[in-house]
Order: C-alpha cells, then structure tokens, then sequence
C-alpha cells in the first residue's frame, strides 16, 4: 500500500444525455487524510459520488469516462454493495435508520451477531438467532470511536436529531473494513457543539488511518477540519491545494467563480429599479407589490424562519441559496400550499396564508419546482392543464349561470391551449396530448402558460430551468423577461443556479438556513453572493449585505 | 396498429370479450338460441349498468374502486321497503290533491295507470336523500384515511350490511306483504314487488317480439332509463365540479395549489357514488322482482367493481364507455356461461367462472404497475 | 394527554368487548364451567389459525386476507386422506404433507402478486381469497373425480364427479384434542367420565369449587405452545429482524442489502402454511368438512379475533392471539342467547356478533389509517424548525 494511494481517480467524466456535468477529474487520497469537496449545487459532486459507489443510475445512463484505482488496483463498481465491499462507506445527507429499532439494531443492520445454529446448515444463515450481547458490545465500541455517549439500547425515534447522525456514523465505522468515508453534509442537521464533537470524532478517525472525504457548504468547518480543499465548478476541478492556503472567502470565490464573464452581460432591465442598493429608501415613493415580514413556512427539508423583504411593482426579484436552506419554502409559503406564518401584503393589502384560492384571488400565480407532483395533471390533456386554474379560480372558459350549473367549454380551452403552443413554440402533437407524454422543457413551458393564462399581477416561479436542456433554458427565460416588460408584471423566481438569477433579475436575495442572509443587486460580483449563500456575511461590510 | 390496439385494451379484456364471442358463435351448436340469451344480456345490463355507474364519481376523485357499494344499496332497499310501506298513504295524499283542486281525471290516473310508476319514484326520492346523508359521513370518514380506502369501504360495506340485519328486524315494519307472517314483525329475507312496481321500467315501451323463429325482449324503458342516468353523470363530469372532481384525482396537489378543495371534491364523489348505488339497486329490483334483504347486499359491489374494471377502467380513471362495455361483456359472460357451457358440459360452471373472472380482473387492476412517473 | 388518549385508543377495542362481556354473560345464564369448556374447545380449534396471521404484520404487509389459500391447501390435504381412508394421527399428519406443498406453491404466487401491489397488500390479498377459491371451486367441484382420482362413493356427488358439500372427518375427528385425555373435575364428577372413556386411561385432576367436568384438548394446546415459542425464537432470528426492518422501513432495508422481495415471500409463504395446518387443526376439532365454506370464515374470524385482541394492523402478539381468541369466542357463545333473553329473538343475536365482526375490522382499518396520516403529519411537523412552534 505503501506506494500506491488508497483511492486515484482519473481524467473521471460523465455525461447525461448529451449534457456534459463532469470532465476530467483527477485526484488522490491517502490513509488518513480528511479532504473537503465544496461546490455549488450543480456542480458535480453527487454525479462524481455516484460513480464512487457504483450507482445503477450511472451505468443505466451509458457508465462513466476515466478510471478509478484502489491500492492501485482498476475497479469499476455496478452496485453500492461492491463499493461497501471494497471499503468505501458512505453517509447520506437524508437519514437512512429504521426509526423502531435500537442504536445497535440500526448500526449494525444485516451485518448482526448471530449465535451458531445447526439449523443454518439446513436452511440459511437466515434462521440463526442473534447475538444482542455481542451487538450491543459492536455498538458501543463504535459509538465510543466518536466520542460521544448514546446508549446502544436507545430508539432510533426517540433520539435527538444530532444522535441519529451520530448513529448513522457509527454504522459506517463498524464495518471492519472501512478505509475511506464519505460524509455528506453531516453537520447540517447538528447543532454548533454537536458539530464541534463530530469535528474531534472525525479527527480522532482519520488518525486510526481511515480516510474521510467531508462535503459542506460550512466552509469554515471545512477549513477547520480538512487538511485538503478541493473546489468543483460546472464539472471541473478548480482547486486542490491545502487548506492552510485558502481563505473562506477564496473558497467561496472559487466555488462561483466566473467573475469574467460577468461584467459584459448586464442585466437589460437595471433601469427599472435603477439603484437598487438604496432599496429602503425607495419604498417609501413606491408601494411595493409584495411585502413579507417574518414569514415562516414549514415545508419539509425546505423551512424557513422569519424572512422579511419586499419587491417592487415590476421588478424581477431572484431568490437563491443551496438545496436544503429554504428558499423554495418561501414562494410555497406565500401561495398557501405549506403551513405557514407572518404577514404578507401585495399591494399593500394582507393575504391570508393557507389558503391557495385567497393567494390566486389576489392575482398571483405560481409554477412549482415539483413540475410533475405539483405543476401537472400529467394524465390529462394539455388544454386542461393549461386552463385548469384559470377556470376554477377565476370562472373562465366557461358555461352557464355561475354558482347553479357552470359546464366547461371545451372549445374556448382548446383555443386558448393552441394560442399557448404557438406563443411559446410548446412541441405536442395538439391541445389534447397528455401532459405526462411531453418533454421536461415543453412540460415547463405547460406550466408557465398556466401561469400567463391567469394573467398574474405577479408571477412566482420556482426553479423555472430545473431538469431541462440548454435550448429551453435560455427560451424560458427570455420568455419571462419579455412577459415582464410587455405587462409590468412582477416576477419573483427562486433558483439554485445563481448565474441564471444573475442574468435575468434586478437584485437577488440569497437564503441560508432558513433566514435571509441578504439581498443584493444582481450586478454585484457572484462571490458576494457565494459568501452569503457559504454563511459568510463579512463582518466589516455588514451594513451593506443586510437588507 | 393491432399491437397499439391490444395495448389500448389491455390482453385480459380481449380474452374475455373473444370469450364471449365463441360462446356466441358457439351458442346455437349446442341448442341455445341467440336471441333469447340477447334478450337476457340486455336486461341483466339495464339491471346491473346503474350500480355499475355508481363506480365511476369515487374513481374520478381518486377514492378507487367503491367497495364500500353496500351502502348505497341500503339506502335503496330502504327506499324501496318505505315505499311499499307507505303506498297507500302516498297514493291517498296524492288523489286528495286531485280532488282538492277537483281535477278527478288526475285522481283516476294516481289510483291506475300512474300506480305504479308513482311507487317506482316514490322509491327513488326516498332513498335518494338517505343515500345523500349516509353518503356524506361514508365520504367524511374516507377522507380521512386517504391511501386506504378501497380496503375499509369494503368493511364499511360489510358492517353496514351487517348492521342492518338487525334493523331490518327490528324497525317497526307493518305492511303485511313485507313482514314475517307468524310474527306480525321484522322483515322478510324477499319481498315481492308485484303490484307495486315490477317491471315499470322493464316494461315501459318493450320490444317484445314473440314468433315463431325469433324470441326478443327489449326492455326499452329500462335502457333509457340507464341511459338518462348515463347522461346526467357524464354532464356532470364536464361540469366545473365534475372537472375539478377528475383533477383531484388525477393530482390532488395539483388540484390543491389550483385552489380546489380537495376533501370538498371528494366528499361529492362519494356522496354521488352511494345516491347512484341507491337508484341501481332500486332498479335492479324492478327488474328481478324482489327485494332481497339481509345478507343480500353483502357481495353485490364485486360485480360491480369487476365490470367496470372489464371495461377498462383503471383504478383511477373510468368513464362511461367503461360502464356500458363493461356490464355488456360481464353481464354477456354470465348469461351465456349457464346456457352454453351447461349445455355441454352438463354442469352449471357459471358460479365457478363468476368468481374467477371478476375477482382476477379486479386482481389484474390492483397488481398493474402505475406507470412510471406519469 | 396525548399519552392518555393514545392509551385509550390503544385498548378501546378489548376494552368494549370486556364491558359487553360482562353484560352479556349475566344474561346468557350459562354456568361458569360451561363456559370455560367452550373456550378451551375454541382456543384449542382457532388460535394456531390466529397465531399464522402475526408473521406478515410483522412484515409489515398488514392483515394476511390470504391466509385462506393456506386453508383450501389444508382441505385439499383432508380431502384426500378421507379418500385413501387414513385415519388417526397418521391421518392428520399425511393431510398436512400434501396440504404443504400447495401452500407453499400458492404463498410463493400471493407473495409475488403482493410484491407488485405494495402499499395495497390487504385488499390485493383479499381478493386474491376470492379468485383463489373460484379455482379451488373448479377443482374440487369439477376436476375431483374426473382429472384428479377420487375413488370414494361417499365423497362425491351423486353425478360421479365434483366434491360432496359436507365430509364427514369421523376418522380424524378430535384426534389430536383426545389424543391425551385430560380432564378436570369438580369432586362428584369423577366416575362418569370414567365410564365414557371406555375405560382408557387419561390424565384427571379435581378443582374443589368446580361444579361438573371440563375436558382439555391438552395435545392441541400443546401444539400450539409449540408454536408459540417457534414465533418467540423466529423473532429473534435473523430473518425475524430482517422482517421487522422491513415492515418498517422497505427502503431503508433495502439500501442495508436485505433482499426485501424475497423476505416479504417468505413471510407469505410461512403464513400460508401455518395457515394450511390450522385450518386442518380446526376441522379435526369440528369433525365436518364444509367443502365450499369452511375457508370463506376461517379468515374473517380469524382477522376479527386478532384485532378484539387488541392488535393492531402493523403490531400484533401472541398476547393479542390469546387475549382475542377468548373475548371473541366469549361472545360468540353469549351473544345468541343474552340476545333471546333480552329481546326475545336469537336471529338478533346471531346477527350482531357478525356485524361486531365486521364493525371491529372497519375500526381496526379505519383507526391504522388514520393514526398512520397522524403520525405523518407529526412527522412533517417535527422537521418545523424552533421559530415554526409560535
């Protein structure tokens, strides 16, 4: 072992269907060394994961470029068991504990203690009965390697979300075999002295000779801990150097880089809100179309706590931030589909939350992020999709004496629908294809029209280019900046690509966990926004980044 | 082409309508005669297509397949029972309106030929509104545990039917045709319907062609009675209810963020679903003659579930077309089973394939994979 | 008071049947020895049928409907020992070896049939009952006697094929129940008995305040004993807890490498021939075959029993089989005749003790569902953060 590394990638890249999302990665690691991956969403790090642990999404979309060593030795894992096998382990972001059963019931699922039986000789190892003793003995030597004290008897259930990570921890460790760990975001859902106990336990692991990849978007965490930084962006790897070399600030920069190519293409509607850093000043003149304070919604993975920030009549207002932080929360919120808090007024008057009718009769529409759980009727035809909101909210296409006996009128939604396909060059066969039978982009421009049908004051659009291809981004979006200029209308879109918010909005407001952690033109430099989105608001330009 | 065909169908469908057809074609080689068992399928449709309906309003709104049917027919059965109950008393009220406003042709018509139908609808306007509250709570209830529906209507069925064993015992019954002869009290397990509304429908405008060489019954009226009902449910489909009902099921979230009430829409669904159940058993009635009581109910959703199944619903899309294919093919299979395989084989195997042909068809609609992300 | 209402809601089903119990065996008039004989002879005839429902719930696949495949295989067994004329134990020994091979034929189909209705099992498993038991029907109805070899007048129909209505078991009849003679006497009961028996010898024991004799199937209890600690030792073996992850979580199973497909089968599978020797276990206790009904109860009562016992449909216990088998049976045999006295009519009776067993199974299903989307929502409102709680 001695000569090779534990792990070599190279010249590792990945595409999906024709989109190109890894190119040419190439790294080591050795024993004993804790390495921190940053990048933005999007920037490559699940896919290059994926192909670690032998993903069947991987192979299922044409397999990967480049060639993966351990001790020296080409491997090429199908399935994550082959990648357990080889003694690579791995901590998801989402939990993956059996909330019934004990710490050492979960840390040591299928790989119990069993008693010798003579039965198995008959059946299977399957009818050996287990070992508690010894597997509560298993636990608590793991649990222990990270220094913190959990009974091997408690429920998983019962525990406090920072001793699940905990145990899912231990789960990896246990394994005799684990020589390199892969730690996604682990601290996200721990508390400041959790975090602290995780980052002595990793230490103290990394020094028994285990390997440890760390990936968090806590940069300073990463600083701490980490002995090398490396950076990906659009696929490629920016930086590998060690830590003591970067600052968080430089990570960050790193991390989004671009400032290049930035400066040219200002975005066209800057005159509108022509000096939007004096924002608080100007609301005093015009009345802003949406006013939120302390707004909280409880969206799944997704909450956020006290968000206050108003946009103006006519603006297009970005909202971006990681996965997780909260910023889809906030639209959601706003149009009553999760539980929600606060005051929201639009043109200065109040919007009962809760209630998705009361926020489309103030003329608001929405396209959700969750396209096909949400957005679609992907069983029915495309003019019903296209109409369907317009017809119950707002009594249109249309037949009959309201509130007595109201038939729809088919011929009035196909119109409309057909219109809609021709507006935005929708590729369908006609207004009664199915929804679910359409392409990712067409089905967005589905949803969009939608949207437009309800002839919105403001429109709130979340993750309006998720899952779809170049050609399409770039139509929907100038679609929304032509609508916008054309009606006045106000346009508040939630993204995690932050170049594309960049090149569409006026300011941009940036979440992080769960708080607003500024709002800034979008013509300041992207790593202004990477430091806020890093939770790294400067202490000595303060002033500036809250809003 | 022929694949898209057998694709759109789906291959247990085509067997069982090929199925239906060799028993067709095979039917006069063994002595039975077409047109008698035509008749016979016709009439079992117009019995069955109105209970057959009852399905599709739950299944549009996303509630599945109504097991829970029972309940509906209990309402129908206290429908029926209270108008033979109160027959005369309805008839009396109604002559004394004729002779209130002195009109004594009307008076005649109530006391003759309007006899019956008058029963007939009295019958309908009784349980209509029996069905519209139990149907409410039913629906009430199912909201409530979303994702397991199909399962505890079917108990609600059972229970319901079983908890009206004792009331039929017990409620205070009088007429002398329905009550137990020994005991002057508690219903009887079949009540006749004869002179009161048999075959008001059945009977309305039928083709009732009697010769030599051909034997056919049409039993026009009831077809179109069917047919009325057909229409209001597929009028109310295109209604704005009626869509936003479909969409609730298509996609509830989708439904909600769109502004729709969801548990609103599915609560009509139901509601609907039981009041149509009501009718169809009423007119199954007058059809067959008897009212059964008791366990009678007890298995009756099955057939239902199963031909509109047969149609080509899935559980969670059906339409009208389903419901008239569906009771067609189901109802054909179990006329001409008796008739030509006992002819044959000399055995009565119509029972045996009953079962296996509507519990492995709706076997078939519950194991089908939802298609993939759509 | 959360923890209260959950305690209560927990245990309103036993609870009910207590308080109904205790009103209704007042009225019955049935002495207390008459009373614990019928539900020794009950516990004896349905708990081993009750006890092959707990490893699917386990499983996480909910009440097994399709526990009556298991009781067609085991009839199909008894069918053909009556045929060959086997009697005795080696009788009830043979049906169970051919009554095995069809379980485990028909538990690997309803195992793959419930694989491709996840989140559906009960009412796919329900169903399937019926479908199966239309082919059952064909083949004892139609294929016995003509395709299959049933040589035994006495079996068929008088047409020459297709199986009698009702067999008689005569030759296996309460042969495990009898199988040693055990008998508790109050002090005069003692020399009749000893007369029945023919003078066989079996165990006897004398209770000083028993009035008359109760007689215990003490060979059947002790199979079922038996079986009882094989569930005991079958959860504590790895397949038990592979079974246990998969109930509760099938994707966190799946992801720890547990073969969840295959392990929900074997729950089937062991379900359904557990299944096929307590429905033969139960017919040697009532000693008649009802060739085309007897299978059609066995599973609602069975279902019905295990949830008065105070299961539940994803938790149940030997506890539960036990504590159900007694208060289901218990007003079983008071309801007729509390419901004659009371009122007058025994129909009533007979009635209402079928629509406590479907009402009970409504609520049973009715109270799971609801509590799982509570539980879902707790669940959601758990991840609200601080702020959320105001």
């Amino acid at each position: 072992m001695g000569n090779n590394p534990l792990l070599r990638l190279e010249h590792i890249g990945k595409e999906y269907y024709g989109n190109r999302v890894l190119s040419d990665i190439s790294f080591d690691i050795n024993a004993g060394e804790i390495i921190g991956l940053v990048g933005e969403n999007g920037a490559g790090k699940s896919t290059l994961l994926n192909i670690l642990f032998g993903m069947p999404v991987i192979a299922s979309t044409g397999g990967y470029e480049g060639s993966i060593q351990i001790d020296g030795r080409k491997v090429s894992f199908t399935s994550p068991n082959q990648a357990l096998a080889h003694g690579i382990g791995m901590v998801h972001q989402e939990f993956s504990l059996i909330p019934g059963f004990t710490a050492a019931e979960n840390i040591l699922l299928n790989r119990e203690v069993l008693n010798a039986s003579s039965m198995r000789y008959i059946f299977s190892e399957r009818v050996s009965t287990l070992d508690r003793e010894a597997m509560n003995g298993r636990a608590r030597s793991a649990i222990h390697t990270l220094g913190v004290n959990i009974s091997p008897d408690m429920i998983v259930s019962e525990m406090p979300v920072g001793y699940k990570q905990f145990i899912e921890i231990a789960r990896e460790i246990d394994r005799k075999n684990t020589r390199l760990l892969f730690l996604d975001e682990p601290t996200a859902v721990l508390a400041e002295s959790e975090a602290e106990i995780l980052i002595t336990a990793l230490k103290k692991l990394a020094a028994s000779g285990i390997a440890i990849v760390f990936i968090s978007h806590r940069l300073s965490e990463v600083k701490e801990l980490c002995g090398r930084i490396l950076v990906l962006r659009d696929g490629r790897l920016i930086t590998d150097q060690p830590s003591y070399t970067l600052s968080t600030r430089q990570i960050a920069s790193l991390m989004v880089g671009r400032e290049s190519v930035r400066r040219e293409e200002t975005p066209e509607v800057t005159e509108t809100v022509s000096t939007e850093t004096d924002a608080p000043k100007k609301k005093k003149k015009i009345r802003p179309a949406l006013k939120v304070e302390h707004l909280w919604v409880d969206m799944p993975g997704e909450t956020v706590r006290d968000v206050s920030f108003e946009v103006m009549k006519g603006e297009i207002f970005g909202i971006g931030g990681l996965a997780g932080h909260g910023k889809l929360a906030i639209p959601n919120g706003i149009m009553g589909l999760y539980p929600a808090g606060g005051t929201v007024k639009t043109f200065g008057k109040k919007l009962t939350l809760n209630k998705p009718r009361a926020a489309l009769g103030k003329k608001m529409a929405f396209v959700s992020e969750d396209r096909r759980g949400v957005g679609l009727l992907l069983d029915e035809p495309l003019d019903w999709n296209i109409t369907f909101t317009a017809m119950q909210t707002q009594g249109r296409f249309l037949v009959g004496i309201p509130y007595i006996f109201q038939m729809r009128n088919d011929l009035a939604m196909r119109k409309e629908a057909r219109k809609f396909i021709d507006q935005l060059s929708i590729k369908c066969t006609g207004p009664s294809q199915k929804a679910g039978e359409l392409s990712g982009g067409n089905q967005q421009k589905v949803c969009l029209a939608k949207a437009f049908v309800l002839r919105p004051d403001i429109l709130l659009i979340c993750e309006p280019t998720r899952g779809i291809d170049i050609g399409a981004k770039t139509l929907v979006l100038d679609t929304l900046k032509q609508y916008n200029k054309e009606n006045g209308t106000t346009i508040i879109i939630t993204s995690s690509e932050l170049e594309e918010l960049r090149s569409v909005c006026n300011r941009i407001a940036i979440v992080d966990e769960g708080k607003i952690a500024g709002i800034l033109p979008a013509s300041n430099p992207a790593e202004d926004f990477g430091m806020l989105m890093m939770g790294q608001v400067r202490n000595e330009e303060e002033g500036e980044f809250s809003a | 082409m022929i694949k898209k065909f057998i694709e759109n169908a789906g291959w247990p469908r085509i067997i069982i309508a090929l199925f239906l057809l060799a028993l067709f074609v095979a039917a006069p080689f063994v002595g039975v005669r077409v047109d008698t068992s035509l008749s016979n399928t016709l009439v079992r449709f117009g019995m069955n297509g109105v209970m057959v309906l009852a399905m599709i309003p739950m299944v549009q709104a996303g509630c599945g397949l109504n097991f829970g049917l029972p309940l509906g027919i209990i309402a129908g059965l206290l429908g029926a029972t209270l108008s033979i109950e109160w027959n005369s008393e309805i008839l009396a009220k109604l002559s004394e309106l004729g002779t209130l406003y002195k009109i004594s042709w009307l008076n005649d018509l109530f006391l003759t030929t309007w006899r019956e139908p008058i029963g007939f609808a009295s019958a309908i306007i009784i349980a209509v509104p029996i069905a519209a509250i139990l149907g409410w709570f039913y629906g009430k209830l199912l909201n409530r545990v979303k994702g397991d529906e199909m399962m505890i209507a079917t108990y609600v069925g059972f229970s319901s039917v079983s908890f009206m064993c004792i009331a039929w015992l017990l409620l205070p019954y009088k007429h002398p045709t329905m009550v137990w002869g020994y005991a002057g009290k508690g219903l009887r397990t079949t009540i006749s319907v004869e002179g009161y509304w048999l075959h008001v429908l059945s009977d309305a405008l039928a083709l009732d062609i009697n010769t030599e060489n051909i034997h056919l019954y049409v039993p026009t009226g009831m077809l179109i009675f069917f047919a009325f009902v057909a229409l209001i449910v597929w009028i109310f489909m295109k209604t704005k209810t009626g869509t936003a009902m479909t969409a609730v099921g298509s996609n509830p979230e989708f439904a909600r963020a769109s502004g729709v009430n969801v548990d609103r829409m599915r609560t009509i669904a139901v509601m609907m679903s039981t009041i149509l159940g009501a009718v169809g058993i009423i007119v199954y009635e007058q059809s067959f003659g008897f009212i059964q009581l008791y366990m009678g109910p007890f298995y009756m959703a099955l057939p239902a579930v199963a031909s509109i199944l047969l149609g080509g619903a899935s559980v969670n899309k059906a339409g009208i077309l389903n419901v008239i294919v569906g009771t067609f093919l189901f109802q054909g299979i179990l006329t001409m089973t008796p008739s030509v395989i006992n002819s044959y084989l000399q055995t009565d195997m119509s029972e045996v394939i009953r079962l296996i042909v509507s519990n492995g068809m709706i076997l078939y609609a519950l194991t089908r994979k939802v298609r993939a992300g759509r | 008071m959360r923890k209260i209402f959950d305690i209560i809601a927990n245990n309103a089903v036993p609870a009910v049947f207590i308080i109904i119990s205790a009103f209704a065996i007042p009225l019955s008039g049935y002495s207390a020895s008459y009373l614990v004989q019928e539900l020794l002879t009950r516990i004896g005839r349905n708990s081993f049928l009750i006890l092959s429902l707990l490893i699917p719930i386990m499983a996480g696949m909910g009440l097994n409907f399709g526990m009556v495949l298991g009781a067609m295989a085991g009839q199909i067994g008894l069918l053909f020992i009556c045929d060959w004329g086997i009697v005795g134990i080696p009788g009830m020994v043979l049906a169970c070896l051919i009554g095995t091979p069809i379980a485990i034929v028909l538990g690997i189909f309803c195992g793959h049939v419930l694989n491709r209705a996840k989140g559906r099992e009960m009412v796919t498993s329900y169903i399937l009952g019926f479908f199966i038991n239309g082919v059952y029907q064909m083949t004892v109805l139609y294929l016995m006697g003509w395709i299959i070899p049933i040589t035994n007048p006495t079996l068929l129909l008088s047409r020459g094929y297709g199986v009698r209505n009702a067999v008689s078991l005569l030759g296996i009849r309460g042969i495990l129940d009898n199988l040693i003679p055990t008998i508790i006497t109050g002090t005069q009961g003692t020399a009749q008995f000893v007369n029945i028996n023919g003078g066989k010898s079996f165990i006897m024991m004398q209770l000083p305040f028993l009035e008359g004799s109760i007689r215990i199937p003490l060979a059947t209890l002790i199979v079922i004993a038996l079986f009882c600690i094989f569930i005991v030792w079958f959860r504590k073996t790895k397949l038990g807890q592979d079974m246990r992850a998969i109930g509760q979580s099938q994707s966190v199973a799946d992801s720890a490498g547990i073969p969840v497909n295959r392990t929900r089968i074997i729950a089937i599978v062991i379900s359904t021939v557990l299944a096929c020797y307590g429905q033969i276990i139960y017919l040697q206790n009532m000693g008649t075959l009802n060739t085309y009904n007897s299978h059609d109860q066995a599973g609602m009562f069975s279902i019905a029993a295990l949830l008065i016992g105070g299961a539940s449909v994803s938790k149940a216990t030997i506890a539960n089989v036990f504590a159900g088998v007694i208060l289901f049976h218990l007003m079983f045999i008071v309801a007729p005749v509390a419901g004659k006295n009371l009122i007058g009519d025994a129909q009533i009776g007979e009635y209402f003790r079928v629509f406590v067993s479907y009402g009970i199974i409504a609520i049973a299903l009715v109270l799971h569902a609801w509590r799982r989307n509570r539980e879902r929502e707790a669940a959601r409102r758990s991840l609200r953060g601080n702020k959320g709680d105001e």
